[in-house]
């Protein structure tokens, strides 16, 4: 035993990096670690960067789970490039996530693990332990699994359970390594293992095994300490992830409208949280339909805007081209109708578990002729919220439908997030069609906004039929009439352009001109900020417009445009917002940077990016 | 009817011609769709809800034409989706009476998923399926219940697939309610679309329709004149399965098979002959009747099957009662401050 170390590092910022097998349940204390940071005031951003197979190959790099968090003491926006410490739970997470550490990090392997044949699977040469190809990190080669499984059988807990255990030992090791205490997490065992006590105590007592274990370590020199946020606004805060996010701005828009939540969603990878999170709020009256298949969801969703519901799909890539065919049916039926998008790396199956930004196209254009609908994307996980409440907002006013665009970086993620108070979100009001209204006509418009009204089966003296086929203006009759067509193309573009009347103007973050304007959208924001911000601090003349409304844009584009003599576009696809903004405002040179490996962007990779643009005059 | 409380009755007696539109009905002439939508001009004001309250969902085809033709609420979606549309409807708003007007193509096709999902979820609905067995709309292709060997536009040599029988794939989901009529029988339609109507749960009325452009007379095996009274048997519940022009043959139970038997031969009198129970939990008989077919047998007509069980709508409403009662959150603050939160002050 050695004494008790005293040496405490204060740190303002820390990227912790946890991986191992998938099924080690490194998401689990992954978040358990952000949560504690975050209760102790600390700002947080988590990343999950697993892998698409539930249980890969055993010690394989293609079976790594790895999770990614960053506490700070000042207000982040990104989950961090590199991480300052990693655990490895195995050769292969050591093998595949040792590029996403510091050069001087510190790396807590489980030396157990470290066998020939193990390693060899991992595809090193050497045992990396022994070859000195570690040397320029802080290497901590912890026995955890046998000290885990020795423990466990000191607590009555046979060998294979035992070593399901050894996620928590590791989440011991890193709680003392960063000061924590156990309350929270205790808490959170009570909660899980309510069914199965016996486990409660376990979990705690190798918890704290891992802790102890640290301590004795004489390779461990100092501890740290992130302190909680300074300059935070007075509130109350929480910790919440992209998805939650979402179902919840979802909720909060069903309250505020007056209009129930109708879900219906088919699970797929990385949006299926939203499902599960909503059916969980019955008591809300949310309610949730899990259909047969993604084009089931969106039409039993379209049936239950027509009765009146605020009716909501949830998807990722390959399940919005399932409903492009039900998405024009909303179009030309205007009907409020919300498309959450939780992108991933297409096409097809593509990256199912890996972040992209390359639905955008196929959000904008891709149905069958003429179909315009509105586009909404949210910047962060806490922005998820704002951004389908916003969607709920604007397709309830302007009948029709919006598609909210987020992804898998950002729906899985997860950040500090200021609780709002529901009254004082913006309000809802839904042209509801008002009961024997003798002027009632099913596709008569208001001027302001070009949109019908929403006239409620059961309701009397308002009986109508709408459909797919093209209407006739203003009675809503079938019509083929070629004239009628071409007016009534023009209303359903015209409604959705009109929308930049009712959306914030693009906000700029630095000055309102300079030699380069970065433009970005989406999941991005947070490292797109992070280089702009650095950038500026070091004296460039460089602003950044982050777009959140994709269609219509901001009506002020144009003018933050011009203001400046270079603009690059950078967005994890091949440079699809470029295209759109080459269409559209086909007036300025665009240049590019983008990025299509299933990972966010690094705040290094842009600034370096973004000096050469400036440079390159 | 007491049986659906959900929908509201209309307070003044309605007719035929408050649910007559004012569109033009644009069938062929000849049309057996001219029939089924006559019968439910005649069934709706006999079921009693309020008009506001009946709800006409179709998908693509011919038959899905039907909403703009009746006066009620209604909506015409894309091919093969009336019934996720319509479950949507229903779910959304218990209080609608939700009809669906679909084809052998829009169900059995492109919405066969959706088909059988709905059937086992029992959502509580009345879906009219017009079976032509053809294409009409796209002009005369063969569909899923195009018998063996015709020839069609796109099956010049004559058709290679197994025609579905609509019963067998009902009962196969695990269906509640599955009637059969013909559209030269608008007393029978009409009759059956009330017992679908009293129903709680998806009934689906499957019309042995007849389409005059492309496929004339396909189901003459069982309707025409000189044949039906031996083709088709309307079974009635609690009677006994008796047919024939002079009602002399009957259908017994002969070991694990039915078959046809002649009263007064061979000893067999009218208490060897089944008597129908529509409502037996056990699809066992309903199977068996729903695939009787000619030459061998009478096609069964009226209801086969019209077994109680718990509808999707009302499980949905009753979880969210429950959760209402027992949930701590009440309202989207209540949730946005539940679990660990932290205030800076």
């Amino acid at each position: 035993m050695t004494e008790k170390k005293n040496t405490v590092v204060e740190m303002e910022d820390a990227v912790v990096r946890f991986a191992g097998d998938s099924g080690d349940g490194m998401q689990l204390v992954g978040n358990l670690f952000a949560d504690v940071a975050a209760l102790a005031g600390s700002e947080i951003a988590t990343f999950p960067d697993y892998p698409a197979e539930i249980r890969a190959p055993h010690n394989t790099v293609a079976g790594v789970s790895g999770f990614q968090a960053r506490i700070s003491s000042k207000k982040i926006f990104s989950s961090g490039d590199l991480a300052d410490l990693l655990v490895a739970m195995n050769p292969a997470s050591l093998k595949s996530n040792l590029k996403w550490a510091k050069k001087g990090a510190s790396i807590i392997v489980d030396a157990d693990t470290f066998e020939e044949k193990i390693i060899e699977k991992a595809g090193f040469p050497k045992n990396p332990l022994t070859d000195n190809s570690l040397k320029d990190y802080k290497l901590i080669k912890a026995p955890i699994t046998s000290l885990t499984v020795a423990k466990a059988k000191e607590l009555g807990l046979d060998a294979k359970s035992a070593s399901k255990t050894r996620n928590v030992f590791a989440l011991g090791i890193a709680y003392f390594l960063f000061n924590r205490d156990f309350k929270a997490t205790d808490i959170f065992f009570e909660k899980k293992f309510k069914k199965k006590p016996e486990l409660i105590n376990v979990n705690k007592e190798i918890l704290r095994a891992g802790f102890n274990y640290a301590e004795t370590l004489e390779a461990i020199h100092s501890t740290y300490k992130v302190s909680s946020l300074k300059k935070s606004e007075k509130g109350k805060y929480r910790n919440i992830s992209g998805n939650v996010a979402t179902a919840w701005g979802l909720l909060a828009a069903s309250e505020k409208s007056g209009r129930p939540l109708f879900l219906g969603s088919y699970p797929i990878t990385p949006a299926t949280e939203i499902l599960m999170e909503l059916s969980q709020h019955k008591s809300l009256g949310a309610k949730v339909f899990q259909a047969e298949d993604e084009i089931a969801g969106i039409c039993s969703a379209i049936g239950a805007s027509y009765t009146g519901s605020m009716a909501c799909t949830t998807t990722s890539g390959p399940g919005l081209s399932l409903k492009s065919e039900a998405i024009g049916l909303a179009v030309i039926t205007e009907l409020p109708l919300i498309i959450v998008n939780v992108q991933r790396g297409g096409p097809s199956t593509g990256l199912p578990t890996k972040s992209e930004q390359s639905d955008l196209l196929q959000a904008l254009y891709g149905r069958n002729g003429e179909g315009p609908v509105i586009i909404v994307a949210a910047s962060s996980p806490a922005d998820c919220f704002y951004a389908a409440y916003e969607s709920a907002k604007l397709s309830m006013e302007h009948m029709t439908p919006a598609i909210c665009l987020t992804d898998g970086y950002i729906g899985q993620g997860s950040e500090v997030f200021k609780i709002p108070k529901v009254s004082e979100l913006p309000s809802i009001n839904p042209p509801i069609a008002k009961p024997n209204d003798p002027d009632y006509k099913p596709y008569k418009r208001d001027a302001e906004r070009l949109a019908r009204q929403w006239a409620l089966p059961g309701t009397e003296g308002l009986r109508h039929r709408i459909g797919g086929l093209e209407k006739s203006d203003v009675t809503g009759n079938v019509s083929m009439d070629p004239l009628n067509h071409e007016i009534m193309c023009k209303y359903r573009e015209d409604k959705v352009n009109k929308v930049a009347d009712f959306i914030p103007k693009q906000k700029i973050i630095g000055e309102e001109s300079g030699d380069l304007l970065v433009v970005s959208w989406g999941g991005t924001f947070g490292s797109v900020f992070s280089a702009v911000k650095e950038l500026q601090a070091e004296g460039h003349k460089i602003s950044l417009a982050h777009f959140r409304n994709i269609s219509p844009l901001p009506k002020n584009t144009a003018d933050i445009f011009k203001k400046f003599k270079k603009i690059v576009v950078a967005e994890l696809n091949m440079g699809q917002f470029v295209k759109y903004l080459r269409l559209t405002l086909p007036e300025f040179k665009y240049y590019q940077f983008n990025k299509t490996q299933g990972l966010p962007f690094m705040v290094s990779e842009l600034k370096e990016n973004f000096i050469k643009n400036i440079q390159e005059k | 009817m007491e049986e659906n409380l959900t929908v509201e009755r209309s307070r003044v007696p309605l007719t035929k011609e408050d649910f007559v539109s004012d569109q033009m009905v644009k069938w062929c002439p000849g049309c057996g769709a001219h029939a089924i939508l006559s019968s439910v001009a005649n069934v709706f004001p006999k079921i009693g809800y309020k008009k506001e309250n009946f709800m006409m969902v179709s998908g693509i085809g011919c038959s899905s034409r039907f909403p703009y033709y009746v006066n009620t609420y209604g909506f015409h979606g894309i091919h093969g989706r009336a019934n996720p549309i319509a479950t949507g409807i229903k779910i959304a708003n218990p209080h609608l009476s939700v009809w669906v007007a679909t084809g052998d193509g829009d169900s059995m096709a492109i919405g066969g998923n959706h088909f059988i999902h709905i059937i086992r979820r029992n959502v509580d609905l009345n879906i009219m399926l017009f079976n032509n067995q053809i294409y009409g709309l796209t002009k005369g292709q063969y569909s899923p219940t195009t018998p063996m060997g015709k020839i069609t536009k796109t099956s010049p040599q004559g058709t290679i697939e197994h025609p579905f029988n609509c019963g067998e794939l009902v009962l196969g989901a695990q269906g509640t309610f599955f009637a059969r009529v013909v559209d030269t029988n608008p007393k029978l339609m009409t009759e059956v679309m009330f017992e679908a109507a009293k129903h709680d749960g998806t009934s689906i009325v499957e019309i042995l329709e007849n389409c005059v452009i492309f496929a004339d007379g396909t189901h003459n095996d069982v309707t025409a004149k000189e044949v039906r009274d031996d083709a088709q048997i309307v079974l009635k519940n609690g009677e006994h399965m008796i047919f024939g022009k002079n009602k002399d043959k009957g259908i017994r139970l002969n070991g694990p098979h039915l078959e046809v038997v002649e009263i007064g031969k061979n000893g067999i009198t009218e208490n060897d002959i089944l008597i129908h129970d529509q409502y037996d939990q056990d699809p066992g008989i309903h199977l068996m009747l729903a695939k009787m077919a000619p030459p061998l047998f009478p096609m069964a007509l009226g209801v086969i099957r019209s077994a109680m069980f718990p509808t999707y709508d009302d499980m949905v409403e009753e979880q969210i009662t429950f959760a209402k009662a027992n949930s701590k959150i009440k309202c989207v603050d209540d949730l946005l401050n539940s679990g660990d939160t932290w205030e800076i002050k």
